[in-house]
């Protein structure tokens, strides 16, 4: 039973999240757009610098986690060891990257949460699904930053390349991928599962903007004249 | 040379009797929605005055407009590319809804509902936002309407600029304007080079500026960025929405509702022909006093045959040509030059010009006597200071708008001698370099002001709907909705995509029983006088 649970929710699960979070998103792109939007709250409470600082750390943080996930977990482990980097020493690298940017973001939204939940304004005009995303979140934050705590235990980057492994067949569409992680700790088990959970979410939720990086701005021309 | 149409706006502030009328027409039409309470795509502020929001004039606050950089070029004064994208994840310079107002309703309910009590029952406030009662409303939409509020708050005012303030704090010396505000619709709109997501755009054909609400993604930077600050977010739908110049009633031909419903007849709309390769050049004049005449010389004379011609081949279509000939707004800007851009330091160039407004005579309550020069009085003994409109409508250059006084004045004056006097006297005209007929069109145009003479819109063209949007695919749709979907009732329900959806004054609780039930328990308890 416990085998067919692990198999379920590492080996069947992200498929469907992944599904459900890639074509969410065109459909959502495509057959609702006027709903694509950051949806920020920033203006209905009095202009800060607490929030600010919180904002930007906190979306700062969580781009900075979000990238180190991807290139920390998908990098094939003969890559780093060619560059002499051991797995011990890249798992404390990892630990290092990940309690620096998890705190930074933990900052932010700290304060985002405290103010989603208790001021009126942003309380009120708070979507169930603005709540539950960004206690999602910060659930996620604390329990990444718990696996710090937990890693500490064993430094020689042994879980952290089954964790590699785990998430390289997944996306390479390998078969026993949940075999890897059968036996980590439970907390890398509910980290990985929230995680899912939110990209699950992701196309139902504000988050989609992320999606909307306007990377073009950079290079465009200033003024914009749409012709008949 | 490129030329291109722009239906442009004048107001001829001289007769604006400050009713209110074209703000609350538009905000029926446009922003009477959850999220956009607080928006006036149109308002009329009382001058002097700090305005809405708060001090949108003074740019060291707000950091709205362009700034030309020590090579002459140009960039938004919020920053430039790189800048904006890295304030993308918070705002710095974002008034927040203090700064415009929170908006709200009452509690009408109470006044039905109310049980027997000692006093009459009163509908007290209730924030639109959080839907908490607000004990005290400190800010409202037109809080200095008529000069309210003291003097020391009003008078921060950037139009004071140059001018000995202190005296008009008095009552003897004080004065007042209306200004009425929408969007430019500018030629270098600051909003468009703002948009990280390039969802604002101009209209080629007619020089309307709008926001596509499909593209907008609520990064918020075209609020920060537009010096009027005539772009507003929507809390409710988390996109930006402005001043539409009222564009399904232009391509019609029909003016827009602000304009059509102003009863003191101030408003002007018709074609202006403009080379659009000069933008950039004019917009970056090194002199700010410089940008009013810079930006008169792209108009083109639509009576010039070899502008019609190069008209005609840019594809403007020829009833657009009839109508640039009748344009009043051409007339007053370019003719007459009583009509003036407000705020030409932003470097936007505005597009909804101004005629400044007379005032009374000062000296004549002081002594008596009135200062004239001449046969009309005197710019100078005018309650309102030149300078103070100067800064208003030309960057603090006093010569133009002190010319357009006096030709406006020397109408007054050869008008009524005419009508009341029996007398012609030319003799008025030709200080201020006038004709008899030209004042006769400017009295036509400014004093009578007939609907027809204000009013020259060509309709769009139905080629270019055509190219737009098929029209068969739209029949029998529902045009644009909130969400996805039609929606018939104007309240959207939420969908699967998230979204609170809209709801109309679900804080209101509907009081059944007695006193003790209410839901604000910090009440006092009121003992019914009869029972």
């Amino acid at each position: 039973m416990d085998h067919f649970i692990n198999q379920f929710v590492f080996g069947v699960y992200p498929y469907v999240a992944g599904t459900v979070f890639i074509f969410g998103s065109l459909l959502r792109f495509e057959r609702g757009q006027y709903t694509w939007r950051a949806m920020s709250s920033q203006m209905l409470t009095p202009r800060s610098a607490t929030f600010q600082r919180a904002s930007v750390a906190f979306h700062v943080g969580i781009l900075l986690l979000f990238f180190g996930h991807l290139v920390g977990l998908l990098t094939p482990s003969w890559i780093y060891e060619s560059l002499g980097l051991t797995a011990a020493a890249k798992q404390m690298a990892a630990m290092l990257a990940g309690g620096l940017f998890g705190f930074l973001c933990l900052y932010g939204i700290t304060y985002l949460l405290w103010r989603r939940l208790f001021v009126p304004a942003v309380r009120a005009n708070s979507a169930a699904m603005d709540t539950f995303i960004i206690s999602l979140i910060c659930l996620q934050l604390m329990t990444g930053l718990g696996t710090i705590v937990e890693s500490t235990g064993h430094l020689d980057g042994h879980t952290m390349q089954l964790l590699a492994h785990w998430a390289q067949h997944i996306v390479t569409f390998r078969s026993g991928a949940h075999e890897f992680i059968q036996d980590v700790s439970w907390s890398y088990k509910t980290h990985i599962l929230l995680g899912m959970v939110m990209f699950t979410a992701f196309p139902f939720s504000r988050l989609v903007h992320v999606w909307s990086w306007p990377w073009a701005y950079a290079r465009r021309h200033y003024q914009i004249v749409r012709q008949h | 040379m490129k030329i291109r149409a722009q239906i442009g706006m004048v107001l001829n502030l001289d007769k604006c009797i400050g009713c209110h009328t074209c703000s609350v027409t538009c905000k029926n039409v446009w922003t009477s929605r959850e999220g956009m309470q607080y928006a006036w795509f149109n308002n009329v502020e009382t001058k002097p005055g700090i305005g809405y929001p708060k001090e949108w004039e003074s740019q060291d606050k707000w950091n709205g407009g362009w700034v030309r950089d020590a090579k002459g070029r140009l960039k938004p004064r919020i920053g430039g590319r790189w800048r904006v994208l890295a304030n993308i994840f918070a705002n710095p310079d974002l008034p927040s809804i203090d700064d415009y107002y929170e908006p709200w309703d009452y509690d009408y309910q109470h006044m039905q509902a109310a049980p027997d009590l000692p006093t009459m029952p009163t509908a007290r406030p209730r924030s639109v936002i959080s839907g908490k009662r607000m004990q005290k409303i400190e800010w409202g939409p037109n809080w200095e309407e008529i000069l309210g509020t003291e003097f020391s708050s009003r008078s921060r005012d950037y139009n004071f600029e140059g001018v000995q303030k202190e005296i008009y704090g008095q009552f003897e010396h004080t004065f007042l304007m209306y200004l009425p505000r929408l969007c430019e619709h500018c030629l270098n709109p600051a909003c468009v080079a703002a948009c990280p997501s390039g969802a604002i755009y101009k209209r080629e054909e007619d020089g309307i500026v709008l926001i596509d609400q499909d593209k907008c993604r609520g990064w918020r930077m075209c609020v920060s960025g537009c010096p009027y600050k005539k772009v507003y977010y929507n809390w409710k739908s988390g996109k930006s929405e402005k001043c539409t110049f009222c564009y399904p009633r232009i391509e019609v031909g029909q003016p827009t509702v602000c304009s059509e419903s102003c009863v003191g007849r101030i408003r002007y709309l018709g074609v202006m022909l403009y080379d659009a390769d000069c933008i950039a050049e004019v917009a970056s004049v090194a002199n700010e006093q410089d940008l009013y005449e810079a930006q008169l010389s792209m108009f083109l004379d639509p009576h010039n045959p070899a502008v019609v011609a190069e008209a005609r081949r840019a594809g403007i279509p020829e009833d657009w040509l009839v109508a640039a000939r009748a344009s009043p707004v051409y007339k007053m800007a370019m003719q007459w030059k009583v009509a003036f851009p407000l705020h030409p330091e932003y470097r936007t160039l505005p597009m909804v010009w101004y005629c400044p407004p007379l005032s009374p005579i000062q000296a004549a309550a002081e002594a008596g006597k009135i200062g004239t020069n001449g046969e009309i009085p005197d710019i100078g003994a005018l309650r309102i200071p030149v300078r103070y409109l100067a800064n208003l409508l030309t960057a603090g250059e006093e010569q133009p708008v002190v010319l357009a006084l006096e030709r406006m004045l020397a109408m007054r004056a050869f008008m009524r001698a005419r009508h009341v006097d029996g007398e012609e006297r030319p003799t008025i005209l030709e200080r201020v370099g006038l004709t008899v007929e030209t004042v006769e069109d400017m009295y036509r145009y400014m004093a009578i002001a007939n609907y027809e003479d204000r009013f020259v819109i060509p309709t769009n063209k139905r080629e270019y709907a055509q190219s737009l949007y098929d029209g068969y695919s739209e029949r029998g749709g529902c045009g644009f909705s909130f969400g996805s979907g039609c929606d018939y009732t104007g309240q959207s329900s939420a969908d699967v995509f998230g979204g609170k959806a809209n709801s109309r004054r679900k804080f209101f609780p509907i009081r059944v029983e007695k006193a003790s039930d209410r839901l604000d328990s910090k009440e006092p308890e009121h003992t019914p006088w009869r029972r």
